[in-house]
């Protein structure tokens, strides 16, 4: 009785210690994984792939973002007014809505709709690849994909998700404008000298690329490496395509924690 | 070919896009100016309550923005609060010896910022100079205690 329940516990040990095996050598798969295809900086023929890729990551996520910051601003700017009247201080509007944006919403929400609209598409497609073997047949011709495949997909992410949440922050701020402004009556004048006075370039704009930076990393690397690591069926890809979303949002969102208590909480 | 022209001028379009955003977002959102920062000059003034005073906090004159408050440090020879500002240089050797600091809240719950006012006397405060004549922080607190006890004693 005794000896069963302790043979019992020693075999959950080892399914946990196997689990536990099994994400670190996936986290040293994808650490190794990313490293290798990060120094194939596009150049030449790389390029032309860089920019195919750029085209579909962030120009084709344009549309979302764009449309995505828009509302938010209009509403962060309605919610906004709708308390601030209460204490007279409606002047403060362009204030909140931009330091919200900067700080905040623009790097998250965008990374996580990049990471819905472009992430998940790049798992199942590079998934794709590896299930029909055009990843074994270029390696057996011998082209790296690492480099033909991976590499141009990574670059073209780390640079159009902060272009994409500038679009998201300047289109916001202008959401704000036109329900603050124009449909509520906040003066102009108070709405953009209230935000230049409290907005600094590099701790508040500054910080907000940081972050977004670290996101577009985070995104693309699970996008990407998901992708490459998946077990090559039907089944597989669908199941890397929604653990590419979930993996990032709770990235995005843990990690955005993190950055905010080192940037803003004055740790 | 022709498809990856277009294809080429749209990833060009999107990055102009993002630049000339992160551009906006310098100039109209967060103020920056262009070219090199215009020709400032320090006047320091000690306060005994700076309230809520905070760095870059405008420097007014008659209700114009003149500058902002550079740092805010305590002044450990007189316990009070050293307020170091940055103020346009077109105002060096403008201002007289005797001008008047003082701090005042926008609104009754605004934020606060440093008002100036000049006096008469014919020297001018240079570079580095500090104001003198300093008036504090309202502390709505401190009023309300002195108007209570104030009751208290009718």
């Amino acid at each position: 009785m005794f000896l069963r329940l302790f043979s019992r516990l020693v075999a959950s040990i080892v399914r946990l210690g196997r689990r536990g095996c099994s994400v670190i050598e996936a986290l040293g798969r994808a650490s190794i994984f990313v490293a290798r295809s990060v120094v194939g900086v596009p150049s030449g023929e790389g390029l032309r792939l860089w920019l195919r890729q750029m085209h579909f990551v962030g120009v084709l996520s344009l549309a979302i973002v764009l449309v995505s910051g828009l509302f938010i601003g209009m509403v962060l700017a309605l919610q906004g007014y709708t308390i601030l009247i209460d204490f007279g201080a409606e002047q403060a509007l362009g204030q909140m809505v931009s330091l919200s944006l900067l700080r905040e919403l623009a790097p998250v929400v965008a990374a996580l709709l990049f990471a819905g609209r472009a992430g998940s598409a790049l798992t199942a497609e590079i998934g794709l690849m590896k299930a029909t073997e055009q990843l074994t047949s270029m390696e057996m011709i011998g082209v790296d994909p690492l480099r033909r495949v991976v590499a141009p997909r990574l670059w073209a992410g780390f640079v159009s998700l902060p272009l994409l949440t500038i679009g998201f922050s300047v289109v916001g701020i202008w959401g704000g404008y036109l329900v603050g402004v124009q449909w509520l009556g906040v003066s102009e004048g108070s709405y953009w000298s209230n935000m230049q006075s409290s907005v600094a370039f590099f701790a508040d704009v500054g910080n907000g690329m940081i972050k977004s930076l670290v996101f577009a990393l985070v995104v693309t690397w699970i996008a990407v490496f998901q992708g490459y690591d998946l077990i090559p069926t039907s089944e597989g890809i669908s199941r890397a395509t929604t653990r590419t979303v979930v993996y990032s949002s709770l990235a995005v969102l843990g990690l955005d924690f993190v950055l905010t208590a080192v940037m803003f909480g004055g740790l | 070919m022709q498809r990856s022209k277009t294809v080429e001028f749209g990833v060009g379009l999107f990055i102009l896009a993002g630049i000339l955003g992160l551009v906006f977002l310098g100039l109209r959102v967060s103020g920056l100016t262009l070219g090199a920062p215009s020709e400032t000059f320090q006047l320091e003034a000690n306060f005994a309550n700076i309230g809520t005073l905070k760095p870059r906090a405008r420097v007014t004159m008659a209700g114009v923005t003149v500058g902002r408050v550079e740092s805010i440090d305590l002044d450990t020879q007189w316990f009070d609060a050293r307020v170091k500002m940055r103020l346009d240089s077109e105002l060096e050797g403008q201002l007289s010896r005797d001008t008047t600091a003082a701090i005042l809240t926008a609104g009754l719950l605004g934020e606060q910022y440093v008002g100036l006012s000049v006096g008469g006397d014919p020297e001018a405060l240079e570079d580095g100079d500090t104001i003198r004549d300093t008036q504090s922080a309202l502390v709505l607190e401190e009023l309300i205690q002195q108007f209570v006890s104030s009751m208290v004693k009718d």
